[in-house]
């Protein structure tokens, strides 16, 4: 195993420094690490980072950026070990697979001098980066019971798929649960469907088979709400409810724009963040504005008339 | 080790004959009932906890579900009981099911989506699985490498495949293809759903080569001792690569009703698939280190763990982060009761 990362690092740095004698010498390095493609929403992370770096490589010919995937937070601390002495980068873009065990290695990125953008999960200490992206997990929780409290006029049975036990799913529940509080809309049933197809399906068959009457199911995520739909379908239950899923993947809107009946709405918390924060952190080097501080993404509804905006037929999610 | 042999012959005579042998009139064999005992528990659990467990639709949903992991584990019930181990099964249905689709994919241009269509994707998935099933069988025989580290290897290698291969995101199948693949998970036959079919003639076929066969026999014997099934001159390379082939094309006959439920694979498919059919044969009461295998316990054991996360779902009595915890113990309680069994009988 050192031997292959050795040799990957010779080779890393020959060829940068092959190209660097070759090409004019680029003013600013930037790193972006993010999550391995391993599941839906990072699929679409990976898709909008690829982009942006074209787009903004192509825009600004003395800006390079270099993109790492790592599949656990322990590979992701390497990653950023790895930008700062192989690549020697002026800039950090790091979604950071865990909070807590990244604080410390974007840390040390940080104290080499470096501007450093977190997005999405933040840090468990607060003052280390310079810039903040993210979607807002509370805000996606709120329109969603929103729009169930509105669409069922303030009365009516309904059940919850959560997401993995994990900080950004409770912040989401309690989003949800503000938003109908003080309402008749009653909920019936909360259970974990980790973000995963399979467990849609199966966690929706059993409320199925336990409550004769759900009006309307909060999937919270768009892979959960294609499970859903299946078992909805088998149990031939389509017009007794609608589904409310979340994120933004493209089969979804998809369905919003062409009217379906049964998934009437999303709710956006789109893995394009990652590009924004890329913009943002090339802004900080090419504008004369200054960039720094929290950059929060709106989670807004989107219906028939404006699904088309936010349908990305190309992207893998 | 050599104690494993004379236990092995127990282990074929039926439980009638097991209850005369012994003194005590009354007793019963937890041996081979214990799984079964654990499974009628469970159940009444079940029922006490929410009526709406007995539900034909909720039976008929559990029994479907449990196809998957029972279809995967009866494979490994041989790889177990020849005295190995694949990891990768889980990795390997994701892989299988998303070259399935993006092969049936692109021959709706040519065949339509049509019975064709579907036969050669389907045809292509038993292949599959038999050439993986191969490359673990004889890297382990052959190479002389750890199941384990063989199994851990192609475990990553077809979870990245399929990663690759859905970009990161999600294959999904072509809907009209869909449609007519539909009926082979949801569609049912004289009131009993295709996969618990497939289900259950897997585990008939199953049960027959592993106790009325050379090939079963051989496969205790080389879980038992190796050396011994070496010297009497059994192929052994050739029966264990033989088991992880069974295996490969069982893991084939899952996905193929796997993948018409959600039309779709990615990375998260089948993710710790490898646990729970290990899980299904150990709690069947087919032993880790081999020599020792029961079809119909690893059954009710893939029926047992669909049943606890059934159960878990009809209430909400237990904080949803102890789903695990739960499921944990009753696993462990129930392999316990039977080896507990196993020592005051004291074979």
């Amino acid at each position: 195993m050192p031997s292959i990362k050795t040799a990957v690092a010779a080779l890393a740095t020959t060829t940068a420094l092959g190209l660097s004698g070759a090409v004019v010498a680029q003013e600013y390095t930037i790193g972006v690490s993010i999550p391995a493609a391993t599941h839906g929403w990072t699929g679409g992370v990976n898709y909008h980072a690829e982009e942006a770096k074209k787009r903004l490589e192509a825009l600004y010919p003395d800006i390079e950026i270099t993109i790492s995937t790592a599949g656990t937070a322990g590979e992701q601390a390497n990653d950023l070990e790895d930008l700062v002495s192989l690549r020697n980068i002026d800039a950090l873009v790091v979604l950071p697979f865990e909070s807590g065990p990244l604080t410390d290695p974007v840390r040390r990125v940080k104290d080499s001098g470096v501007f450093v953008t977190v997005v999405d999960r933040g840090l468990t200490e607060e003052g280390i980066e310079d810039l903040y992206v993210a979607g807002n997990n509370h805000e996606l929780g709120r329109v969603s019971g929103e729009y169930i409290r509105e669409r069922l006029d303030g009365a009516g049975d309904i059940v919850v798929l959560r997401g993995i036990p994990t900080v950004i799913d409770d912040e989401r529940v309690q989003g949800f649960q503000e938003a109908i509080e003080g309402s008749e809309v009653n909920v019936l049933d909360m259970q974990h469907a980790n973000w995963n197809r399979d467990d849609g399906f199966e966690v929706m068959q059993d409320f199925l088979a336990r409550f004769d009457k759900i009006d309307a199911v909060w999937a919270q995520d768009d892979d959960i709400a294609l499970g859903v739909i299946e078992a909805v379908r088998q149990a031939d239950r389509e017009d007794e409810l609608f589904i409310v899923g979340g994120a933004g993947m493209k089969d979804i809107i998809k369905r919003v724009m062409d009217g379906d009946e049964l998934v009437p709405v999303d709710v956006l918390y789109p893995p394009g963040m990652i590009a924004t924060a890329m913009d943002l952190t090339v802004q900080h080097f090419v504008s004369n504005g200054p960039v720094t501080g929290e950059y929060i993404l709106g989670s807004p509804l989107i219906t028939q008339e404006n699904a088309e905006q936010y349908y990305f037929p190309d992207s893998p999610f | 080790m050599s104690s494993a042999m004379p236990n092995h012959k127990t282990t074929q005579n039926n439980a009638a004959q097991n209850a005369a042998a012994r003194p005590k009139g009354f007793s019963i064999d937890l041996k081979t009932w214990g799984p079964f005992v654990a499974l009628v528990a469970l159940a009444l659990l079940g029922v006490l906890i929410n009526p709406a467990f007995l539900g034909l639709d909720n039976l008929s949903n559990m029994l479907t579900r449990s196809a998957f992991i029972g279809i995967i584990a009866i494979g490994a019930t041989f790889v177990i009981t020849a005295g190995g181990l694949d990891l990768s099964v889980g990795a390997m249905a994701a892989f299988i099911a998303g070259v399935m689709i993006i092969l049936m994919n692109s021959l709706v241009e040519q065949f339509g989506a049509g019975i064709t269509t579907i036969l050669l994707g389907v045809g292509a998935s038993l292949l599959l699985g038999l050439c993986a099933g191969f490359i673990n069988g004889i890297v382990t025989t052959k190479g002389k490498i750890e199941a384990f580290i063989v199994t851990l290897g192609t475990m990553g290698i077809y979870r990245s495949l399929v990663t690759y291969l859905a970009d990161g995101g999600t294959l999904t199948l072509d809907w009209a293809v869909r449609d007519i693949y539909r009926p082979v998970y949801y569609g049912s036959f004289l009131g009993i759903t295709i996969p618990v079919w497939v289900f259950f003639f897997v585990a008939v076929i199953g049960y027959i080569l592993l106790n009325y066969t050379r090939f079963g026999r051989y496969c205790f014997a080389i879980g038992s001792n190796e050396k011994v099934a070496e010297y009497s001159a059994i192929h052994v390379d050739r029966v264990k690569t033989l088991t992880y082939m069974l295996q490969g094309v069982c893991v084939a006959l899952a996905t193929i009703i796997y993948v018409p439920r959600l039309g779709s694979a990615s990375g998260a498919t089948g993710v710790l698939w490898e646990l729970e059919a290990i899980a299904a044969v150990i709690i069947g009461g087919t032993m880790l280190k081999g020599g020792h295998g029961r079809i119909w316990g690893t059954v009710v054991g893939a029926i047992m763990l669909t049943m606890i996360g059934n159960i878990l779902n009809l209430t909400d009595a237990i904080s949803n982060y102890l789903n695990g915890t739960v499921q944990g113990i009753i696993i462990i309680v129930a392999v316990y009761l039977q080896r507990a069994s196993w020592r005051k009988t004291g074979t």
